[in-house]
């Protein structure tokens, strides 16, 4: 049954998990993410679930590997330090074709950081999730709301393709409070005739594996994959249009970022500047079509990021030049405020396309 | 014509890609057979280590899973939690179970997971050419060790089942050997016993055996047995560790 509470991001991420039918969680505490835990660990015991608090993340993604191999929905989320522990996990669950969920409420790097929200795992979460040739799904909620939404969109997806999906959140959306309207629970029947669930006499043995060495078997797979990655960037990219249609200034901004461009463009317009917001909702695959359509009658694009320009250099790759690009970002945990985002606007909107 | 021998259906026609006169093989068989012999075939899911026998998931006719380089017991553990009928195992060399998977085992261990460990201790990294384990004995010789191990700078060997007794989490800890005739039964009442353990969802189970490598000790398989029997069994010791039940069953300790 659907229902409307008030709750903080990462419990409504939580329990949107466990309505989308996962009942495997692995985890480890860090902040800002460790209410997931705290939740799942409270809920799952009531809808016959495994909560399992790991000896470290490296050992979380691997049973989550283990548990994505006997067929079943399963998840993990951490914070930035966390999710570079979870990298050689994440690259053998690619290597593997195996469908599971990564969660990571970014807080501020390099090293220990700080735990202020961040995006400064963008290229870690879109470019270099693990070694190899690889790609993982990667969603930016931007609302609690969204925080509940795509998780259960993301187990689907990640079903569908057999790969691997990450919800990119930051510290900001996990600790706010929202009203969110809850999914009613769903019974979820994907069939997985590829797991390791014990043959039963029945069937050969399925191998679960990301070994080949011959180079040429493991060439094919990987183009095999990619056929398969060719068919998510066609499919599967979602944006967000916010005043996009008569926009000259184009902002760019995903998650906790996209909500600080909103008010500021909101104000910007009320100073007669015709300002807009394009929010990738899908990161990988990043949303090149919707950029560019929303980019037809903008005359100057800004990137607003809560990093030192991470994923700009993707709108520079989808506009080609056919636009100017400029960027505004906070680092190290600091959030601009809308009045600072406001403030590039006007500058940008007095000096004209240079 | 009587058959007098067959190969284990758990075993598939594979060819093993194991050196001449390697251990592994023979390790491979006693499971096999205590799989068929528990008629759990079907139920069972088996976990590739990285190291020589990382192509096990070719040579055991059960499904199986390839696990990231020490990550056997956590990938274990998520397949334990997800098949609650399963009978979950994993097959381990001394690196990826005593050094990259310290931790993992350890902790696996504690949780009392409910999934059989089989260790192999050669006493030294196999698949990639013989550089000095955990388990390397102190003087012992290898590719990282060319003076032979130097306890004063590279520390002292680590006997798994001796530290994974203390653990409460443990059901059975037994260390066995694949030097002679005698050995090799034990090991696989052993490695049976784990089983029946995991059958009968007892908790974590762990078979230690110690194991050869002629190819990267540098001896024939003849010379490596004697070797393993004069050098490793002092220094690792053969028999039950711990054993929760024995008293149920008759098992012993040490
Ligand atoms: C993360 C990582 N580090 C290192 C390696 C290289 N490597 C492959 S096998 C191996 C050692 C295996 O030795 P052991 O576990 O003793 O098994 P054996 O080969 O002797 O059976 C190493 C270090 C790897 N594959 N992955
Ligand atoms: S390298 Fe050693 S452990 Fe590996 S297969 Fe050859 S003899 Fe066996």
């Amino acid at each position: 049954m659907e229902e409307k509470v008030l709750m903080k991001g990462n419990e409504a991420l939580a329990e949107g998990a466990i309505r989308a039918g996962c009942r495997h969680y692995f985890g480890y505490p860090i902040t800002p993410q460790t209410e997931i835990a705290a939740y799942m660990s409270r809920r799952m015991p009531h809808v016959g679930g495994i909560f399992l608090q790991a000896e470290s993340e490296i050992a979380a993604v691997n049973m989550v590997l283990g548990a994505a191999s006997a067929g079943v929905r399963a998840m993990t989320s951490s914070s930035s330090p966390g999710i570079s522990l979870k990298s050689e996990g994440i690259s053998y669950l690619a290597g593997s074709d195996l469908p599971c969920v990564i969660v990571n409420i970014q807080r501020a790097g390099p090293g220990l950081g700080g735990i202020q929200p961040s995006q400064a795992d963008y290229y870690l979460a879109t470019k270099s999730p693990g070694h190899g040739d690889l790609h993982m799904l990667v969603f930016a909620p931007s609302t609690v709301q969204e925080m509940a939404d795509l998780i259960s969109h993301a187990f689907n997806k990640a079903d569908e393709y057999r790969v691997p999906a990450m919800i990119l959140g930051d510290g900001m959306l996990g600790q706010m409070m929202e009203p969110v309207i809850l999914p009613a629970e769903r019974e979820v029947k994907t069939s997985k005739p590829w797991a390791a669930n014990g043959h039963q006499n029945k069937r050969p043995h399925n191998i679960i594996n990301s070994l080949f060495l011959e180079a040429d078997i493991l060439e094919n797979r990987i183009l095999d994959r990619y056929k398969r990655y060719a068919v998510i960037e066609h499919n599967e990219t979602r944006a967000e249009n916010f005043m996009t249609d008569d926009a000259k200034i184009l902002i760019i901004a995903y998650g906790a970022s996209a909500r600080i461009a909103k008010s500021a463009l909101t104000a910007a317009r009320k100073e007669g500047i015709a300002a807009g917001l394009l929010r990738p909702i899908t990161l990988w695959p990043f949303p090149v079509k919707e950029i560019n359509a929303a980019a037809e009658n903008a005359r100057d694009i800004l990137t607003v990021e809560l990093s030192m320009g991470q994923m700009v250099t993707d709108v520079k790759l989808a506009v080609q030049g056919r636009r100017p690009v400029h960027f505004f970002g906070r680092t190290g945990g600091m959030m601009p405020t809308p009045e600072d985002v406001l403030e590039e606007i006007r500058k940008i909107e007095r000096n004209g396309s240079i | 014509m009587k058959v007098v021998y067959e190969k284990t259906s758990a075993l598939t026609d594979q060819t093993l890609s194991y050196c001449p006169g390697c251990t592994h093989g023979v390790i491979h068989k006693l499971i096999g057979e205590t799989l068929v012999e528990l008629d759990v075939l079907g139920r069972t899911v088996g976990i590739a280590p990285v190291g020589c026998s990382v192509l096990a998931y070719n040579f055991f006719n059960v499904d199986m899973v390839q696990a990231p380089h020490g990550r056997g017991p956590a990938v274990a553990t998520g397949l334990a939690r997800s098949l609650p009928d399963g009978v979950i195992f994993t097959y381990q060399g001394d690196g990826d179970l005593a050094a990259i998977g310290t931790a993992e085992t350890v902790h696996a261990a504690a949780r009392g997971e409910n999934i059989v460990i089989i260790f192999i201790n050669n006493a030294i990294y196999g698949m990639t050419g013989g550089q000095m384990a955990p388990t390397t004995m102190p003087g012992q010789m290898t590719q990282t060790s060319p003076y032979g191990r130097d306890t004063a700078t590279a520390g002292y060997p680590v006997r798994v089942c001796e530290m994974l007794a203390t653990l409460d989490g443990v059901a059975y800890a037994e260390r066995v050997a694949a030097n002679t005739v005698p050995n090799i039964r034990r090991a696989k009442a052993a490695i049976k016993r784990a089983f029946e353990n995991q059958v009968a969802r007892r908790g974590f189970s762990i078979v230690e055996v110690l194991a050869i490598c002629p190819t990267n000790w540098g001896m024939t398989p003849i010379d490596s047995i004697s070797w393993l029997t004069e050098h490793m069994i002092p220094y690792y010791p053969l028999g039950v560790y711990k054993d929760k039940h024995a008293e149920n069953t008759g098992g012993g300790g040490v």
